[in-house]
């Protein structure tokens, strides 16, 4: 019974990490030192997430993996994160629409985790609610700008959400995990989250000027399985190499 | 076109202040995002419960020049100050 929520509490955590390892990327590069700050803001809020996702997914395990081990001694194999969230940062267009059709799911998602029958996933979700409820509008100002703003950005905006899209369809795909959890009231069903994920992304779109491709476009899966695109061996080869090479390394 | 941002000068209530205070300033293309920077930028460290801002552009400021001219006339005027009332013992903390 508490494998499944094993799983699914690895795919909150492995998401929230991946993005924030991601976002943490620009530290250092973003195009104006307020963005850098901003960034960092974003992507320690996530990864402050992942802390706690984690922590209880070690706790229900039982076999002494902390925050740490999960994070730092697990395979691409054994990730669990969407597939979205692994995807190049690209430029700033393709980062903030990536994080603007993230945070619009996960948002969403965590104000229906927040009524979880499992008091402590609803508890982080309740926490974790207010930092994405800054990240969504904080996103959303951004895709508005970018879309609505020279005619380059505009352009490079509709690119990065043509070429994200294919991988929004992975948020809303249940599979058997999904199924047991939200038959026992802890998970919230994938399915239900689109039609407000879809509405909120249209709207945003629109005050764009930007162009959402078909809902039902092809759609990549296999994230929460498992199975990553070439791009996430990279993110753990830079972020796992110094807890490898120096084990139990800290501070 | 201009492509600098324009600058905008933040003001930030404290948990346990009445009045705005100036606090810095920062880069935006708007006053939406203004707040938002500021957000980020001045109150990571849980400073404030409100934030206002303001265009640079749009704050007219004394000149530096005109100092003697604005504030000396108060310096010998002493009688300005509320100091000259004998405060009765019994009221405490004036």
């Amino acid at each position: 019974m508490s494998e499944a929520k094993i799983e699914y509490l690895l795919r909150l955590g492995d998401s929230a990490l991946i993005l924030g390892q991601r976002v943490s990327e620009w530290i250092g590069h973003a195009p104006i030192m307020e963005e850098d700050v901003a960034l960092a803001n974003v992507a320690l809020d996530l990864i402050g997430q992942a802390r706690l996702w984690f922590g209880y997914a070690g706790e229900l395990e039982g076999r002494g993996r902390d925050e740490d081990a999960l994070a730092f001694l697990r395979e691409a194999h054994e990730y669990r994160n969407v597939l979205l969230v692994e995807q190049p940062n690209g430029n700033f267009a393709d980062t903030l629409v990536r994080q603007f059709l993230f945070d619009a799911w996960h948002h969403a998602l965590l104000e229906g985790l927040s009524q979880s029958h499992d008091p402590r996933i609803a508890e982080i979700a309740v926490k974790a609610l207010k930092e994405v409820t800054y990240h969504l509008e904080r996103s959303s100002d951004w895709v508005v700008r970018l879309g609505d703003g020279t005619e380059e950005s505009h352009r490079k905006a509709q690119a990065a959400l043509d070429e994200l899209w294919t991988y929004t369809g992975e948020l809303f795909a249940a599979d058997a995990i999904d199924a047991e959890l939200v038959a026992q009231g802890v998970a919230v069903d994938p399915a239900s989250l689109r039609e407000a994920w879809l509405h909120t992304v249209q709207a945003v779109c629109e005050a764009a000027t930007l162009t959402a491709p078909p809902a039902d476009a092809w759609m990549q899966s296999g994230g929460k399985q498992g199975r990553h695109t070439e791009h996430l061996g990279y993110i753990l080869a830079e972020m796992q190499s110094l807890p490898r090479a120096h084990p139990g390394a800290r501070w | 076109m201009k492509k600098e941002w324009p600058l905008w000068e933040v003001f930030i209530r404290s948990q346990h202040g009445l009045a705005h205070k100036h606090v810095g300033s920062t880069h935006a293309p708007d006053a939406e995002m203004a707040i938002k920077n500021a957000r980020d930028v001045y109150t990571r460290r849980n400073e404030g419960v409100s934030i206002w801002v303001v265009k640079s552009a749009d704050v007219v400021a004394s000149s530096p020049g005109d100092k003697e001219a604005l504030f000396e006339p108060a310096q010998d005027k002493i009688y300005r100050h509320p100091t000259f009332f004998p405060v009765p013992e019994e009221v405490k903390h004036m």
